[in-house]
């Protein structure tokens, strides 16, 4: 028994086009991440740019191969550092800090320096080149 | 004299050209998605408290510092002394450049001060240490 074929209007329903765009622009929406990058700022001072400063208004920072920190000739703890620099820059707001870490001293604990001394809103730093 | 008022406001929303404008958002966003981005290599960054965020993608560049002293730039291992080259182009093509130090917490400071050296003398002077955010 052969069936009849009858051909039924051959449209795309065109009614639920939203809805399948709305999906695809939800998953854009989800799936696209802004994530701007977060660190520490920095700008490095140009090539050949050195100034001879007063030595009163100098405060060494220094960073030894095992962590610990040197600040103006005292041994100090990092989450001390902050607080002991915005003593300092009270006393002379004229203050830079020179910071200087040894050769194989971790990057880590050069970056915990800087962020102590950020809180501590020193502008003024300076980066002595490590040897 | 009355004013006659109008009464009979057709109050519908066209929704006829509404695909449309969600395609079009549609597209917005397939266009600004990036999908491609470099790899770097395998760090794990050190935490700090006071962070700033990067204006503009386009303005930054990464270097990537191992532990193991390897500097990755655009996915291409370089010496120590070929960073001023790359860093140099990038430099002069951009003049808002941004630099984002992604180093390794446990890499040598030693290598890092080669590279602060290395920007100076490609004059990229704006650095960021990149790093996550310390949560004490």
């Amino acid at each position: 028994m052969a069936k009849k074929r009858r051909f039924k209007g051959g449209a795309i329903p065109t009614s639920s086009m939203a809805d399948i765009a709305f999906l695809l622009l939800i998953f854009f929406l989800v799936t696209t991440t802004i994530d701007m990058d977060k660190g520490l700022g920095m700008v490095l001072p140009a090539e050949g740019e050195e100034i001879e400063i007063n030595k009163k208004n100098i405060l060494n920072c220094l960073i030894n191969s095992t962590g610990n920190i040197l600040l103006g000739g005292e041994v100090v703890e990092v989450r001390n550092l902050s607080k002991t620099v915005r003593q300092k820059l009270a006393e002379n707001d004229k203050l830079i800090i020179s910071v200087k870490a040894h050769k194989a001293s971790n990057y880590l604990d050069y970056v915990k320096v800087i962020d102590q001394l950020k809180q501590a809103n020193a502008t003024r730093i300076s980066i002595a080149e490590s040897n | 004299m009355k004013f006659a008022r109008k009464t009979q406001l057709d109050t519908e929303i066209p929704t006829a050209s509404m695909p449309d404008i969600i395609f079009m958002l549609l597209i917005f966003f397939m266009v600004t998605t990036v999908l491609r981005e470099y790899s770097g290599l395998p760090i794990s960054l050190p935490k700090a408290k006071r962070i700033e965020k990067l204006k503009s993608k386009r303005h930054t560049s990464h270097i990537w510092v191992s532990k193991e002293g390897l500097i990755s730039i655009e996915d291409k291992l370089y010496a120590s002394d070929g960073v001023r080259h790359v860093m140099y182009e990038k430099r002069v093509s951009n003049p808002q450049l941004v630099v984002s130090l992604k180093a390794d917490e446990r890499a040598k400071m030693g290598l890092i001060s080669d590279i602060h050296t290395e920007l100076r003398k490609a004059d990229a002077l704006k650095l960021n240490y990149s790093s996550k955010t310390a949560v004490d």
